[in-house]
């Protein structure tokens, strides 16, 4: 864990404790079962707790505490699988703050910092994410285009859109139709046709905005992966401890113990590039690198992490009670958004020039 | 070390105090530093042979020694530089700037001075740690034993209590530069009846009679390590450390700052080497987009590269908890299982890129360079070996961090 200043201990402890008494993993549970995708009454609880305004300036109606807040409290939503649309409404958020003129900051920010309006990102046009080459295009300020799998679709009132000359913003309305997507998290994503509808270009951000939202969405989803990875290794860890056969706990025997350390170095070195990642675009300094970095090792510890801890609780880890079946299929989804390992290590070549 | 931090509680050096330090160190460096010795930093590694030091480097080494400022951080009265840890950064940091380095090392810096600092009486601080910090005398290790390796507990070299003195007979082995050492800090038995309670921290002359050294060839062709041979060696009372029966806490204290200098060794040397990449622009070349002309080759290298500063990072996160918490931060123990293991994987993708290049022994139809990273390749090996394998260091990780069951 980075070395956090008060404000951010208190952060970090707030969610934690509502995480834990308030919202645990249980309580997607419940959301699942009653057939709902999101928690509505989490997301006002968590629009009350201020944490949709963290990066937010304050005179919009954020607290701007930065990234490493932001990422200490997504990891706390990820270790209970918080089914909340705050990451891509935080980064909805971000694009603004980064690219929106003083009239769109005024107009958007203040409601996307009380959690009234929800954002989204509406970048990828396919099922795998393959950088910034897109066909959406605008024409006389109207978008059109097809953007598949976004996250936390149905509830966004505001989308936030690549398209082939920029980044626009589109609100809910004319010209839009959602398809869901059930995919195996269970979770709100949705096909968006985009026809015509209503843009307005974020136009302040540089030729490189695009990037730079995606540098952020790759860091914040790699806080949520962190917060799932140790949710799921502490879990398993547990596990072996009270578990008993051949009249010992599995804990006590060496083929386990050495694996888990392997997972523990892993997520410690994860975690590492995860709070780098944050840290970078707290100081604003080679961000695009930190960013695929946190993303790919968050990623390859996920993965890893997710397949073991059912490998080790055994039968029961395949069954729809155990709660470590709803991380490992959560982790695929998250895996495949803003760049899969792959992706990451060739961008990071080429970055580096080779 | 806790007398750092407690300079640095007492003295809270704000940003003035702090740059007239600054200013103290650079007129330091204008008089003392040998401009001559710009980046040549030849610092005795405990396991190469001491080159010869011309009167420049005896002269930087005096000085430095004078200063303390080898070992910036211990207490003035034993040598040390007696700075705060801000001071020890600006100090740091100064050198840098003129190309200077640091010429006090070696296993008494790294291993022995904090241990001592720690365990041992006045006197034997006022003894043993004013020639560490003025780099006078080269300590080595003795712990392993041909019976007691992973199973270090289970060394056999006795001490015998004969009044003034003991007598000490036994065998080390993997002694790093025993041949070249002046003294040895040595885990002997002082009694039979108990495994670990048995066990003794015990400091030898290496020039007393009855120790006898031969170094072990390796597959490296180097030899960096020794059998030591005690055979009746009479060693002064004064020269046990803590308590009999204390050696096995003293000792473990002090192979945990083995592993961390081992792993933040490990991560220097790879950080002053070229970046792989590089490496493999020059063997491999690029192809007309700009990439590496070895697809496959080049995804592996930038997951290593990638790999290797997520553990910088993870290196960086557990010196600032460590700090911040004033003790030795939980993921310290992953650092050297870690850091090793990168070291290895560095080594093999290196011959990898260079193809037989790579793999030269001798002579001609080699840069020095590359017949360098055939034996640090071969000698790396030890690396996940020595200091505690990595088998031990993930049973320590599971006992000690994890809170799982003694195996059985």
């Amino acid at each position: 864990m980075a070395v956090l200043n008060e404000e951010q201990e208190m952060l970090r402890d707030m969610a934690r404790e509502w995480t834990r008494n308030e919202h645990p993993v249980g309580a997607w549970r419940k959301v699942r079962d009653a057939g709902q995708p999101f928690d509505a009454d989490a997301w006002g609880e968590m629009g009350e707790m201020g944490w949709a305004g963290i990066i937010i300036p304050e005179e919009h109606g954020g607290t701007d505490f930065g990234w490493l807040s932001l990422g200490l409290v997504i990891e706390e939503l990820g270790k209970s699988l918080a089914a909340s649309p705050l990451v891509p409404s935080a980064l909805a958020a971000s694009a603004i703050v980064l690219g929106g003129s003083d009239e769109q900051k005024a107009e958007y920010l203040p409601r996307l910092a009380t959690g009234e309006l929800i954002g989204t990102l509406a970048f990828d046009e396919g099922p795998r994410h393959t950088g910034l080459k897109v066909s959406t295009s605008v024409h006389d300020g109207r978008l059109t285009g097809t953007k598949a799998f976004v996250h936390e679709a149905s509830r966004a009132g505001l989308f936030i859109v690549l398209a082939q000359d920029g980044v626009y913003l589109v609100e809910k309305g004319k010209g839009i139709s959602l398809s869901k997507r059930a995919m195996v998290d269970m979770r709100d994503h949705a096909e968006i046709d985009f026809n015509d509808a209503p843009a307005q270009k974020l136009a302040a951000g540089g030729d490189d905005l695009a990037q730079k939202i995606l540098d952020r969405a790759r860091v914040l989803t790699a806080a949520e992966m962190l917060g799932m990875c140790q949710a799921v290794f502490d879990t398993t860890l547990d596990y072996l401890k009270q578990r008993v056969q051949f009249n010992q706990v599995l804990s006590s025997f060496q083929a386990l113990q050495h694996r888990m350390a392997d997972l523990f170095t892993e997520l410690e070195m994860a975690r590492s590039a995860v709070e780098g990642g944050l840290q970078a675009i707290d100081s604003g300094f080679a961000v695009s690198e930190a960013a695929a970095l946190a993303k790919a090792r968050a990623n390859d510890a996920l993965h890893l992490i997710s397949r073991e801890g059912v490998q080790l609780h055994g039968g029961i880890g395949m069954t729809d009670e155990y709660d470590v079946g709803f991380f490992l299929k959560r982790a695929r989804v998250l895996e495949a958004a803003w760049g899969s390992s792959s992706h990451l290590r060739d961008r990071y070549a080429a970055m580096k020039g080779y | 070390m806790a007398s750092a931090a407690e300079a640095d509680a007492q003295n809270n050096a704000g940003p003035s105090d702090l740059d007239a330090f600054r200013e103290e160190v650079r007129e330091f460096l204008a008089a003392n530093f040998p401009p001559e010795l710009r980046g040549k930093s030849n610092i005795l590694s405990s396991v190469e042979e001491a080159g010869e030091e011309g009167p420049a480097e005896k002269a930087w080494r005096l000085a430095m020694g004078e200063k303390g400022w080898g070992t910036p951080t211990w207490p003035k009265e034993y040598g040390g530089g007696g700075l705060t840890r801000k001071q020890a950064r600006a100090l740091e940091e100064e050198m840098a700037k003129v190309g200077a380095w640091n010429p006090i090392g070696g296993m008494g810096v790294m291993m022995l001075g904090p241990t001592l600092l720690e365990f041992a009486s006045e006197e034997q601080k006022h003894e043993h740690i004013p020639p560490i910090c003025k780099g006078e005398i080269r300590w080595c290790q003795g712990y392993s034993e041909p019976n007691a390796g992973s199973d270090l507990a289970n060394l056999q070299t006795m001490a015998e209590d004969k009044g003034d003195h003991y007598l000490v007979n036994g065998q080390k082995t993997w002694t790093s530069g025993g041949q070249w050492a002046d003294k040895c800090f040595c885990l002997v038995r002082t009694s039979r009846a108990d495994k670990h309670k048995g066990i003794s921290f015990l400091l030898i002359d290496m020039h007393a009679p009855g120790v006898e050294v031969k170094p072990i060839k390796m597959i490296s062709g180097m030899s960096p390590f020794c059998e030591t041979f005690f055979t009746d060696v009479q060693v002064p009372k004064e020269n046990l450390v803590g308590e009999e029966g204390q050696g096995w806490t003293i000792g473990k204290k002090l192979l945990q700052h083995e592993r961390t200098n081992l792993s933040g060794g490990g991560a220097l040397a790879a950080l002053n080497a070229q970046p792989l990449h590089k490496v493999a622009e020059r063997y491999i070349g690029l192809d007309e987009s700009g990439k590496l002309a070895d697809a496959e080759l080049r995804v592996r290298i930038a997951d290593f590269e990638m790999r290797w500063n997520a553990f910088l990072l993870t290196a960086r996160r557990a010196m600032e908890e460590s700090k911040a918490q004033g003790g030795v931060s939980e993921i310290s123990s992953i650092l050297k299982k870690a850091g090793t293991k990168l070291g290895q994987e560095r080594a093999e993708l290196m011959i990898e890129i260079m193809g037989y290049r790579g793999l030269g022994w001798e002579g001609e139809g080699f840069e020095q360079k590359e017949l360098d990273g055939t034996r640090a390749w071969l000698f790396g090996k030890a690396t996940t070996i020595y200091g505690g394998s990595t088998e031990i260091q993930n049973n320590i990780i599971a006992k000690r961090i994890l809170g799982m069951l003694d195996h059985q």
